[in-house]
């Protein structure tokens, strides 16, 4: 087991090793750079490169960390749950039917405050069978409680990974962390990658301290997880007090979030908006809006619109569990027309789901902004510069003509 | 009087853990697994021997020895009915607590 030293902040971090990497290894060198102490496994695609990438670090003897084959994804959070409470830094890596597998202790996790890191190598949801990248699987679990955060780059995918534990072991957060990356175009997509120096990075984790609230420990004895509710005695307020705790919590990740990135920045030279990015917004009449990989692609067309003279801008997420609504609401504020793209469907409302989120968000601006839900890039289709004209395109009717009520459906003559 | 000595109770307090984190108890609970048992274990005295291994099996330890038998705290007993399985003299049977 190593822990972490704590060494005197370096101003200037010493020149980093560059290599070509696939988003899965550059997450798995992510993970060996913040040094967890278990690390528990099961393959599924499209994240089984990710694993594998580990079990060979591991094997390779590049980190020191104990990993369980378990038999199943139900086994491996359990047995990650079981390591913390133990004090140990814990990390796992799913996607799609292995998430849905893993749906009880997934939500156990969060309400045990437990902060576990793990990577959602996005999928799209089964069925129709597919075995191709899409945002079902994390939307689906979006109100879980758990921290997620969507990456755009491979570069920001090993960054975010180092920085999802200091996020997730923060006293103010205190819960699991998601590293939504896009299955395919991230997971496969070889790119140029700065790999930061594990001295530095020890010092920019500091200390770890993950069982000081709940543990298994025969020197602290206490129940873990008793009986808690009911309608009688203190049973109602003492349920309230821990979900009232642990809403809060998602509260408190907001700031902590935005902070850590900051700290980042500042040691290592790399800047992410942590919340909601900017592109090209400030003089927009209307935008359109991303998540994940998709953004590329996106700014691409937003560059050539420009070109053409359109007044266009970009908004992307980054951070969608807590849904980051204040810091959104500054984007939404300056524009007139909005075209939300998802890569993934809300079943319920016929919409995507980070569209369906963003009406929630905009009803407290005050002020009408007509909105069109775009689906496209699922189980594994490609959004390409042409797409996102058309969004585009189809944003900018919305200032002079009425909102359509059904979604926009990106590849549907692909 | 109980029959286990107390644990030293985790301090949370004082040890600065929020009580709105993760659910945990320091506190005995005064609530026992007899208060939600739907069926209660017999013991038939003729028969029983002391063999003690309704003793080793029960999983709440509410067995109790007496001096030619051995019974049941039912306070603790849950009357999950191991005992009157295990029993090799079929000894304990279970009857439900409506009877």
């Amino acid at each position: 087991m190593t822990t972490a030293t704590i060494e005197t902040p370096a101003r200037t971090a010493s020149k980093p090793k560059v290599i070509l990497c696939e988003g899965n290894e550059a997450a798995a060198l992510g993970v060996a750079l913040a040094r967890p102490d278990m690390v528990a496994v099961y393959p599924i695609t499209p994240q089984s490169s990710l694993v594998e990438h580990v079990a060979k670090l591991i094997a390779d003897g590049r980190m020191d960390a104990d990993i369980v084959d378990a038999e199943g994804e139900h086994s491996v959070l359990s047995v990650l749950q079981g390591a913390a409470l133990a004090g140990a830094r814990t990390y796992t890596a799913t996607c799609g039917p292995g998430l849905a597998f893993m749906f009880e202790p997934y939500f156990r996790t969060s309400g045990m405050r437990l902060p576990i890191v793990m990577t959602i190598v996005t999928r799209d949801g089964i069925t129709p069978q597919s075995v191709w990248g899409g945002h079902q699987d994390a939307m689906t679990v979006r109100e879980v409680g758990w921290v997620q955060l969507y990456c755009e780059t491979v570069q920001e995918v090993l960054d975010t990974t180092i920085m999802a534990f200091k996020i997730a072991e923060h006293h103010d957060v205190m819960l699991p962390v998601n590293i939504c990356l896009d299955g395919n175009y991230l997971s496969y997509g070889a790119s140029r990658v700065e790999l930061p120096d594990q001295a530095e990075v020890d010092a920019f984790m500091g200390a770890k301290d993950v069982n000081w609230h709940v543990a298994l420990d025969p020197l602290r004895p206490m129940a873990v997880d008793p009986l808690t509710g009911g309608s009688g005695g203190k049973g109602p307020s003492t349920f309230v007090r821990y979900r009232k705790g642990q809403c809060k919590g998602m509260q408190n990740a907001l700031r902590v979030i935005t902070e850590v990135h900051e700290q980042w920045a500042q040691r290592f030279g790399r800047r992410f908006a942590p919340l909601v990015e900017e592109y090209r917004l400030d003089d927009a009449d209307y935008a359109i809006m991303t998540l994940g990989s998709m953004s590329g692609a996106a700014k691409d067309a937003i560059d050539e619109a420009r070109d053409a003279g359109k007044r266009v801008g970009l908004i992307k997420l980054k951070t969608f569990s807590p849904f980051p609504v204040d810091a959104l609401l500054e984007s939404l504020g300056k524009i007139r027309a909005l075209g939300v793209v998802d890569r993934s469907v809300g079943f319920r409302w016929n919409c995507g789901p980070m569209f369906q989120e963003t009406m929630g968000a905009l009803y407290r601006l005050g002020r009408h902004v007509p909105a069109t839900s775009f689906i496209g890039g699922l189980a594994g289709a490609d959004l390409t510069i042409p797409h996102f004209h058309r969004v585009i395109d189809a944003t900018e009717q919305l200032l002079s003509n009425p909102a359509p009520t059904e979604p926009v459906w990106l590849n549907e003559r692909d | 009087m109980t029959r286990h000595h107390r644990y030293p109770a985790f301090d949370l307090v004082k040890a600065n853990v929020p009580d709105d984190l993760c659910p945990v108890a320091t506190d005995m609970s005064p609530m026992l697994p007899g208060d939600w048992r739907s069926m209660r274990p017999i013991v038939d005295r003729d028969k029983c021997v002391k063999c003690a291994v309704c003793w080793l099996y029960c999983p709440v330890q509410c067995v109790e020895e007496h001096a030619a038998w051995f019974d049941f705290n039912l306070n603790t007993c849950k009357g999950c009915g191991i005992c009157a399985n295990e029993c090799p003299q079929r000894a304990i049977t279970m009857i439900e607590e409506a009877q």
